[in-house]
């Protein structure tokens, strides 16, 4: 089947297998491989990206359900070589270790502070509940959100 | 202790953002599943359903029939070339893939390679096997029970599932202390089997190049070298030799000890590749890495306390039945089958201990690893915890004072324990004084009378823990002969910029910045300057790899030392560039002057340069130095935790309210990341404590092989930490340091357990099995009597 998307605002289109999950068409398909992949079970949220704004696992999600559709990944936060203040945050609070949750808690706080911009701790927490990791222990990730917040409401980008 | 060097240096001390970082949050890491070559082949493994089986038949027709499926291998295809079984670390030996029978469910029995993923795995659900069930040993205590199936008959003359006895102190002392002892306590304690679940699963990339014949593999692997080593000595015999093989850790997400082994995986994609010339990708899912890799723990404990009537402890006395699986595949140090358990006597000062373990075989996947722990160290500390607070509890005595009571004193150090390790420093109770002032000790103390009063269930639960890591001195410590030095290479470039390349490999615990950090201490050469790489055979010093908190105390070390050699020779260029005699030159971090002339000095860049452009005749061009260090002991971090909950009397639930940290680790490299590591380790300390198991049924199904069933602590469960320290350098570290990565995973389960059982003490509860889920709480609160 063909499937044709817009990703990062770029536009591609492949020839795919009706099965094949969204998450495999970015990274093995079209090579963007900061998208993780971390279960089969819907749980970790390594894999969360944006479809048409909203935060989607896309191990969850058949490649062929996004046609048409818009996709952003970790690789389209940065804007003219200016990172993203969630990507600042997570950098200055030390939000991440083993960098591999870190793409999945990126796009899953991008889409919840659009909707939530002034967020308190346990708001936070529960936006990220559906994103595990293993390594940092949470407080940096709840910190870096925070951080990013408190920018992007002063107008940093 | 404040900083000796510049930020702009950037050198111990100084909380330097993270060098890794710049590429994760822009999602540019390369992780193994992330590198794709050219006319790659992907494998699939197909698993066994049943815990022991005969094979009768594995029939690959179907498989073979369907498009893009190429082969199927089997442990008759790896038996040609004597590769079906491999070795162990611990010297036992496991399968790679069966030829008569499976021992544990999720066995791999066989595996498919095809042109990509998908196709791989359609091969694997047409792969037919005809099994013959055979009579399943779950429980080790069973399998020691006489007339209990023998599981391992491919070992000639074995007859029964006892794998090992091993025993550590003084019986004869011990027993007699107990005879006379005026109270004793007695505790059956099990530490469930759990899974490290680093959030990327195991896999790997073998190329091999047939016309240069080298095996490149991409792997995920926290211990390069060593892995390079074993695949020679392992598969030397089909043309394997080390010189031809490169081992290629690329970023690594999470290690936690679960990325040590040599997974069966590993071996059958580096066959494939051999045989087939092309590049075998093989990526295990959450599924396959919970119920097949290494598990950690699985210790069924017998402990006994002796104490006198004031609460002075006197004795312990530990008995163990170490549930192995199938396989004794633990990744310990070659001397020591139960690891570092004998560092159970913990914080306090005993006169005698005596420790038995005995290593059971049971129808269940290998293993015996770490979990974000050094080597058995999380069951001692929580043994010894555990028994602490019920010699406590049942005197009567506040846990605090109880181990303010019997904690050894600073000045016993350094100090020889009972069962022989020489803890090199300490200062326990400045330690635990610290996390009651800053949890508020007293004041909750009166609170949980309070509450106790109105009926309310709530709890407060100290852990004062002793580490024990960076393993270790040679003369006792090796993995399969290796000895557990580790290595450092620095080359400092003409313009002052550097390169070091490490033995170690980090899989988050930020290495590229701390190492750098420290050559910074050494060096004055900002952090900046200097590029760290570690991982690739090809180019970094040998080394035994980064696991049981290692890194800094061993491969730090070694930084230490080659850019201390590098020092040396500067200083000669600097004394030959000033001309002035060595002994008159004073180091400051980035520079040598002229005693009493501080105007007259060299910057280290500058003396970089003269190395290369103006070095004094007689001397070697460049600036290079190479460091293997062997430590001369192991170090011990400590710190002691306190942790208040609340129960919920209706649902069984438990709720850490506040969790108070305080750690020493020594000197501090980068205060940042210390607190990070620590932050993560007392998640994985919660996460046993109230979540975790892996448990099985009597059939041997798995229960808990997906995180449908296995719950990892989300930032919802997870308390908000309050971290805090005191300082105690490691007399004998170069840099004073200990280790870090995890003190935490270590001391935290006591906490939580015995804040737990504080909270129900009074009920009649004297202890609960980790992890302490809703369930089994609301079950002993209504057989003690809580109906509400
Ligand atoms: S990969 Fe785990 S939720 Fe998608
Ligand atoms: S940083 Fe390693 S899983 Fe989150």
């Amino acid at each position: 089947m063909l499937v044709q998307v817009a990703i990062n605002g770029e536009k591609h289109e492949a020839e795919v297998e009706p099965r094949l999950l969204l998450v495999h068409l970015i990274r093995d398909i079209l090579r963007l491989t900061g998208t993780h992949i971390g279960c089969d079970t819907t749980h970790c949220g390594a894999c969360t990206v944006l479809l048409d704004g909203r935060a989607v696992k896309s191990c969850s999600v058949f490649a062929v359900q996004a046609h048409g559709k818009e996709i952003m990944t970790v690789e389209g936060l940065e804007q003219d070589g200016k990172l993203h203040p969630l990507q600042e945050g997570f950098m200055q609070e030390h939000g991440l270790q083993c960098g591999y949750c870190t793409p999945g808690m990126l796009m899953a706080s991008y889409a919840f502070l659009k909707k939530n911009p002034q967020p308190d701790e346990e708001q936070i927490r529960r936006a990220i509940s559906g994103n595990l990791c293993r390594c940092t222990g949470y407080v940096n990730i709840v910190k870096a959100i925070e951080y990013a917040a408190a920018k992007l409401r002063q107008g940093g980008s | 202790m404040a900083p000796k060097t510049s930020p702009e240096i950037g050198g111990m001390g100084h909380s330097v953002k993270r060098k890794e970082d710049p590429r994760f949050i822009r999602g540019k890491g390369t992780y193994v599943d992330d590198i794709q070559l050219p006319g790659m082949l992907y494998l699939d493994i197909v698993r066994s359903p049943f815990a022991h089986a005969k094979i009768k038949k594995i029939d690959p027709t179907k498989a073979l029939a369907m498009p893009g499926v190429l082969a199927v291998i089997t442990g008759q295809d790896l038996a040609k070339y004597n590769l079906h079984w491999m070795p162990t670390l611990m010297s036992d030996t496991q399968m790679v893939l069966p030829v008569e029978k499976v021992m544990y469910q999720a066995q791999e029995v066989a595996a498919v390679l095809a042109t990509d993923r998908y196709k791989a795995a359609d091969g694997v659900e047409a792969v037919e096997v005809e099994y013959e069930p055979l009579p399943v040993v779950v429980d080790p205590k069973k399998a020691l029970e006489p007339g209990a199936p023998v599981l391992r008959t491919d070992k000639k003359d074995k007859k029964d599932n006892h794998i090992w006895h091993w025993e550590w102190g003084d019986k004869a002392a011990t027993d007699r202390v107990f005879r006379e002892a005026e109270v004793t306590v007695k505790q059956d304690i099990y530490l469930p089997r759990i899974h490290v679940a680093s959030i990327e699963t195991c896999g790997c990339i073998a190329h091999f190049d047939k016309v240069s014949g080298k095996l490149t593999v991409w792997m995920t692997t926290q211990a390069p070298h060593a892995i390079r080593t074993v695949f020679a000595l392992v598969a030397g015999h089909v043309g394997l030799a080390e010189h031809k093989i490169r081992i290629i850790s690329p970023d690594i997400g999470g290690g936690f000890g679960g990325k040590v082994p040599v997974y069966p995986g590993y071996v059958i994609a580096v066959a494939a590749s051999v045989l087939t010339g092309k590049p075998v990708k093989w990526m295990e899912d959450r599924m396959e890495n919970l119920q097949a890799d290494s598990f950690a723990r699985d210790y069924h404990i017998t402990a006994e306390l002796a104490a006198k009537k004031d609460g002075t402890l006197t004795a312990l006395r530990i008995k163990t039945i170490a549930d192995h699986g199938y396989a004794d595949a633990a990744a310990n140090p070659s001397k020591f089958p139960a690891g570092l358990f004998h560092i159970c006597t913990g914080s306090y000062d005993f006169k005698a201990a005596h420790v038995e373990v005995d290593g059971v075989y049971t129808n269940k996947p290998p293993g015996g690893i770490a979990y974000r722990c050094s080597f058995r160290v999380t069951e001692a500390v929580h043994t010894i915890e555990r028994m602490a607070d019920l010699v406590a509890h049942q005197l009567g005595m506040d846990p605090a004072e109880f181990r303010l009571k019997n904690f050894i004193k600073p000045e016993q150090f350094p100090y020889k324990s009972a069962l022989g390790w020489e803890y090199d420093s300490g200062n326990y109770a400045g330690a635990l004084r610290k996390a009651m002032e800053k949890i508020g000790y007293a004041e909750l103390r009166r609170e949980q009378a309070e509450k106790r009063k109105r009926g309310e269930l709530m709890g407060i639960g100290i852990s004062s823990f002793t580490e024990i890591v960076g393993a270790g001195p040679s003369k006792h410590f090796d993995i399969l002969g290796l000895k557990m030095f580790d290595s450092c290479e620095i080359r400092i470039h003409p313009t002052g910029k550097a390169i070091a390349r490490f033995g170690t490999k980090s899989q988050g615990q930020g290495h590229e910045t701390t190492y750098a950090q420290i050559l910074a201490e050494e060096l004055g050469i900002p952090a900046a300057d200097i590029q760290v790489e570690e991982g690739d055979t090809d180019t970094a010093p040998y080394g035994l790899g980064t696991y049981a908190s290692r890194s800094t105390p061993v491969a730090g070390a070694a930084g230490a030392m080659a850019a201390r050699k590098i020092r040396d020779k500067a200083r000669k260029i600097a004394a030959h560039l000033l001309e002035a005699a060595e002994e008159d030159l004073v180091w400051e971090p980035g520079k040598f002057s002229v005693k009493g002339a501080p105007n007259r000095a060299k910057t280290i860049q500058e003396i970089a340069f003269a190395a290369y452009t103006n070095h004094p005749q007689g001397m070697e061009a460049g600036l290079e130095a190479v460091s293997y260090y062997d430590p001369p002991n192991l170090t011990f971090p400590f710190g002691s935790y306190i942790s208040v909950v609340d129960i919920d009397k209706g649902t069984g639930e438990v709720k850490v309210r506040r969790f108070v940290a305080v750690d020493d680790c020594g000197n501090i490299i980068n205060p940042m990341i210390v607190e990070g590591q620590i932050h993560g380790g007392l998640t994985m300390g919660l996460a046993p404590a109230l979540y975790e198991e892996i448990s099985y049924d009597e059939h041997g199904n798995i229960q808990g092989g997906s995180f449908m069933d296995y719950l990892l602590p989300t930032a919802v469960e997870t308390p908000r930490w309050e971290t805090d320290k005191t300082c105690t350098p490691s007399p004998h570290h170069p840099l004073g340091a200990k280790g870090v990565g995890e003190s935490a995973t270590v001391g935290a389960p006591a906490a939580i357990t015995n804040a737990v059982v504080d909270a129900l003490w009074h009920l009649g509860v004297r202890h609960i099995d980790i992890p302490i889920t809703p369930a089994k709480v609301w079950k002993l609160l209504r057989e003690h009597g809580v109906t509400e």
